[in-house]
This record gives structure tokens, sequence and C-alpha cells, in this order.
């Protein structure tokens, strides 16, 4: 039992308690500082992690060293670990940019930030179903903060819906944890997946409710349609780097669909066998289909983004939805492009909007943007990746779900979705590139001071997709690794469980 | 009692739903709440009801009551207060901020005109 499990949780939770009682102490210089040390100690901690178990081992954490399934248990495989990493290269990204100036909107910023972190890496490293529900609300109080970060009318309205909504998922999520315990008498998700396998035929109608409430409320948090209205007026309105860093927030569901979808409704699950997965598909298909409508629709660069997030939910739930090792890859090896995607183009979409004056991101004609060669190059950069063309990442992701997707007996629904989105979303973003940088109005507006270094975070995390493509072979080969371990989650359970144990529970 | 319990359970959601969908933030906010109380007697109760056994291990105890339910009971109802509070501040804020207490922020057609 290694620690280093347990530091990815613990890192964040000591940054955010250290900073918040340091406000008063330290110059704001020094806790940025602080804050960045943290995320790049987030950064290396996810990697020596991922590098643990990049073998296929499953390591687990058993706090105050009581057994699962009766103790609390912190579990990281192959799929935890790369969350993990994603959530530290993001987190650090965002962080670079917010200390431009963004954090100084309220007093709490650093603290939150940590905080949102926290219960990240908590949500992807827990192995117990109740603990989920814990790490989700420190996960969602934190983005809650972020959210109305800065104020104003728009983003408070926009919170309160967002607050709104998650304690009425929150409230089902509880639903669903209590319906399961009360028939199945364990929240450890490797427990739950033995107790699953062996349920008696007349529980099996509970059983069945409980995972699919459980399916709405991760949807709720993924944005599937229906449950996606929440999100274009939450991450528009809201501040940019807090925009870009919720491009993973979206990810949570999605990777708690997976988790939940193949180990405890796996393949070993009985009659509930892919109970998910037959969900999963059609309404990934239409979330794919509905949001880039959106995209279309919309009339600022912000709420268009926002749309185009809901879109990699489809095209990602869609991947997950087709239950191979394949599809399951080909979803993580996207969901890596996608959440750099649309977080540098958040910020991106920040930039130019600054440098627009009155008009910031709409979409009309306004004044001519300085320096619109590096931004507009950008711009066309962010969406190749994001829309999915060659010869970028983006492509290679949606080339390997729609392969994967020929062996699936669907497979001509997902080609016509995902074509047909691909194109609407390339309309709507050539529509608002030229709107943006070619039909301008009056004189160029001056570059406001000190914004060159603003562009490094774009740099990074666009370089980060650019790398992601570089390395498509290695990085393929440890999607499909990872795949094959959540498809056989066997390795899972018996090292929570124990090997000896199997899971008897008196 | 399990008649009982579940009568309220039912109950209380049922109102908590019917309030969460008002258009002002302060029955919002009243259907939230009661949401949680519902959902915090569903979660006791989905250890089973037993009367007057203790939860913990005890010489003379021949009964058992299930722990876990209470300790799962405890944590929600830490996590819904803390929430319940942060809410009612948006709300407030919300309040001064739009000027009016709808939820989407705008007045009635009759205030406005």
């Amino acid at each position: 039992m290694t620690h280093l499990t347990i530091a990815p949780v613990l890192l964040p939770l000591l940054a955010g308690a250290l900073l918040l009682l340091t406000r008063r102490l330290l110059p704001l210089g020094v806790r940025r500082g602080l804050n960045l040390a943290a995320v790049t100690g987030q950064v290396v901690l996810a990697v020596m992690l991922l590098m643990a178990v990049g073998s296929g081992d499953v390591l687990t954490y058993n706090l105050g060293n009581w057994p699962a399934p009766y103790g609390i248990v912190l579990v990281a495989d192959r799929l935890a670990a790369w969350m993990l990493l994603i959530t530290a290269l993001l987190g650090f990204f965002v962080l670079l940019y917010a200390v431009r100036g963004t954090d100084r909107g309220s007093r709490h910023f650093h603290p939150i930030y940590q905080l949102q972190l926290f219960g990240l890496n908590g949500a992807f490293l827990t192995g117990d179903l109740f603990n989920l529900f814990v790490f989700f609300e420190i996960l969602l109080l934190a983005s809650y903060g972020l959210l109305v970060h800065g104020g104003g009318a728009k983003r408070i309205r926009a919170g309160l819906h967002f607050v709104v909504i998650n304690l009425a998922g929150s409230t089902l999520f509880l639903f669903a944890a209590g319906t399961l315990y009360g028939v199945l008498g364990t929240l450890n998700m490797a427990d739950l997946a033995v107790k699953v396998a062996q349920t008696s035929p007349e529980n099996l109608g509970v059983v069945r409710t409980a995972g699919l409430l459980l399916f709405a409320v991760f949807g709720l948090k993924a944005a599937l349609i229906p449950l996606h209205l929440w999100l274009p007026g939450a991450y528009s309105t809201t501040s940019a780097p807090v925009a870009a860093l919720f491009a993973i927030m979206t990810k949570v569901g999605a990777y708690c669909l997976l988790r939940v979808g193949t180990l405890i409704f796996g393949a070993e699950a009985g009659p509930l066998t892919d109970l998910y997965a037959e969900w999963l598909l059609p309404l990934g298909l239409m979330t794919l289909l509905l949001g880039a409508f959106g995209a279309l629709s919309a009339n600022e660069l912000r709420r268009q983004i926002a749309y185009l997030v809901v879109v990699s939910v489809g095209l990602l739930l869609t991947a997950f939805g087709l239950a191979s090792a394949a599809g399951i890859a080909a979803g993580l090896y996207y969901m890596v492009n996608t959440t750099f995607a649309t977080a540098a183009f958040f910020l991106l979409a920040d930039l130019i909007a600054r440098r627009r004056g009155a008009m910031l991101d709409r979409l009309s004609p306004g004044p001519a943007i300085h320096r619109a060669g590096l931004l507009g190059g950008l711009f066309f950069i962010a969406a190749l990746l994001v829309v999915g063309l060659p010869p970028l990442s983006g492509f290679v992701g949606k080339f390997l779900v729609l392969s994967a997707a020929f062996e699936d007996r669907s497979w001509p629904w997902v080609m016509a979705a995902v074509l047909t989105s691909g194109l609407l979303g390339m309309i709507a973003l050539g529509r608002s590139g030229s709107l943006l940088f070619f039909n301008t109005t009056a004189g160029v507006e001056r570059d406001p001071p000190g914004e060159r270094m603003a562009l490094m975070p774009v740099f990074g995390l666009l370089a980060l997709c650019v790398g992601l493509l570089a390395a498509s072979g290695p990085m393929l080969g440890f999607c499909t690794a990872t795949a094959e371990q959540l498809l056989h989650p066997q390795g899972y359970i018996s090292a929570v469980l124990g090997p000896t144990s199997g899971g008897t529970n008196p | 009692m399990e008649a009982l319990m579940s009568l309220i359970v039912g109950v209380l959601s049922a109102c908590g739903v019917y309030l969460l969908l008002r258009a002002r933030t302060f029955p919002v906010v009243l259907g939230l709440t009661l949401m949680t109380y519902a959902v915090n007697l569903f979660l006791f109760a989905s250890g089973r009801l037993t009367i007057g056994a203790p939860p913990i291990i005890r010489e003379d105890a021949t009964q058992y009551t299930d722990p876990l339910p209470q300790a799962l009971v405890l944590t929600a109802i830490v996590i819904s207060f803390a929430m319940t509070a942060f809410v009612i501040m948006l709300a407030l804020k919300a309040r001064a901020e739009l000027g009016n207490d709808h939820v989407d922020g705008r007045a009635d057609r009759e205030e406005s005109a």
C-alpha cells in the first residue's frame, strides 16, 4: 500500500488550506507562486502515479487501514491516473492564465481553485460510491464559487441555475445510493460489482432503477441530452479561465459513466450487462446533433464554444457507448484532445473579446483586431482541433471513433450523426472566424498592455494537443490498454477486495 | 412504521419537487430543503427500520441496527446544510443584482408595465 495513491488528494487540500490561511499574511504574488507550485506538484504526482500503474497494476489505499469493503478505499488504475494527469495539466495552464488578473475579482480565488482540483482528483480516485458523492459535492461547491467569481448580474443568474440544478442532481444521487445500499448492502464499487452480478431476480428491477438514476445524475454532470441545458448559460457567462477549467467538469460525468458502466454494470453483471451502453449510444448521438445546432444558432463566440463542448461530450459518450475496447480507447484519446482544445478556445475567445472594445465576443461586425494574424491563426488551429479536421489530433480522435463504430451494428447512425455534426460545427466556426477577423468596420483597437504573455497558456494547451498528435502511437497503445483493463474488471475487483475474499460479505 | 416512513418520504419529495419548479427563488430554496429532508429519511430507512437497537457493539445487546446509513445521513445532513446556506446567499445576491427574485431575473409583466 503506497501513499502515492492518496497524495493527489492530499496535496490540493493542504495547498488550499494553506492559501486560505495565508490570505492576509502573504502578498498576492507569493500566493500565486504557491498555487502554481501546488499545481505543478500535482502534475508530477500524476505522472508518477501513471508510471506506477502503467504496467496494469491497480493501486489501492485503505484509509485508516480498514479493509474494503468496510473501510473507505482509494483506487488508482490506468483510467484514474490518466484523468488525474489531464486535470493537473489543464489546471496548470488555466492557472497560468488566471494569475494575469482574473484572480483579483474575489479574495478566495486561489483556495477555491485548489479545492476544485481536490474534488476532481478525489472523484477520479475514489472506489466508493458514497465518497464519489462527497467528492462531487466538494468539486461542485468549489465550482459554484469559481462560477460566480467576479460577480455581475448575468453571472449570478447563470450561477443560480447551475447551483439549483446540481443540488437537485445531488439529491437524486443520494436516492440512487440509498436504493443500492438498501438492496445490495454495500457502497464499495468493487463490492457492488460482485453483488450486482449475484442479484436475485426479484431485486433486479430495483437495482436497474437505481443504476439508471445514477445514469441520470452522471448524465447531468456530463451535459448529456436532455440534461445539457445548464451548460451553455453557465460556461458562456463565467470568466474565461473558469470556463476553461470547466472543460474537465463534463469529463467527470463521462468518467463516472464509463467507470460505473464498465465496473458495476459491465460484462459480468448478468442481466444488467450494458445497462449504460444501450442508453449512451442513442443519447450521445442526439447530443452531438443538438449541440451542433446550438453552435450554429449561437450569437456569441463563447456560447458557441460552450455548445461545441456539448458536441464533444456527445462524441465522447458515443465512443463509450460502443462498449468495445476500440471504442473506449478512441474516446479516451479524444477526451484529451477535446479537453485541452476547448480550454484553449475559451481562453482565446477571451483574448479576442478584449480586443474588440464594446463588441466583446458578440458575433457581429466590430472593430478590427490588433495582431489579427496571430490570433486568427490560433483561432484556426483551435477550430481544427475542436471540429476534428485533419491534420491535427481532433481528426485522429474522430477517425478512431468512426473506425471503432464500424464494428458495431449501429454504424450508419454513428457515421451520419458524427459527420453531420462535424459539418455543422465547421460551418458555425467558419462563420464566426470570418465575422471576427474579416468583416470588420472601424479602426483597430489598441492592444491592452501586457497581453503578450497572456498568449502563453493558449500556446501551451495547443502544444499539448500537437504533442498528443506526435505521440499518437504510444498514447493510443495506452488508451487501448486502459480500455482492456476497464472491460476486464476482475483485476480491479480483486485488487480492492483482496484476492482471497472474493467479495464475500456476511 | 414502514408505511408511515414511506408516506413521509413521498410527501416531502412531492412537495419538494413542486416547490423546486416554482419561479421564485424562495420557494425553490424551500423545495431543495424539503428534498434533502426526504432523501435523508430515505437514506436512514435504507438500513432497515429497527426500534431500540444500538448501532455499535454492546455486551448486552441481542439485536443491532445498521450503523452505516446513520453515518451516511450525518454526512448528507452536513453537506445539505452547507449547500442550503450557500444557495440562500446566492439567492440574496441574485435578488440584489437583478432587482427581483424571479429565477430568470426578469420581473413579471405587470410589474414592468
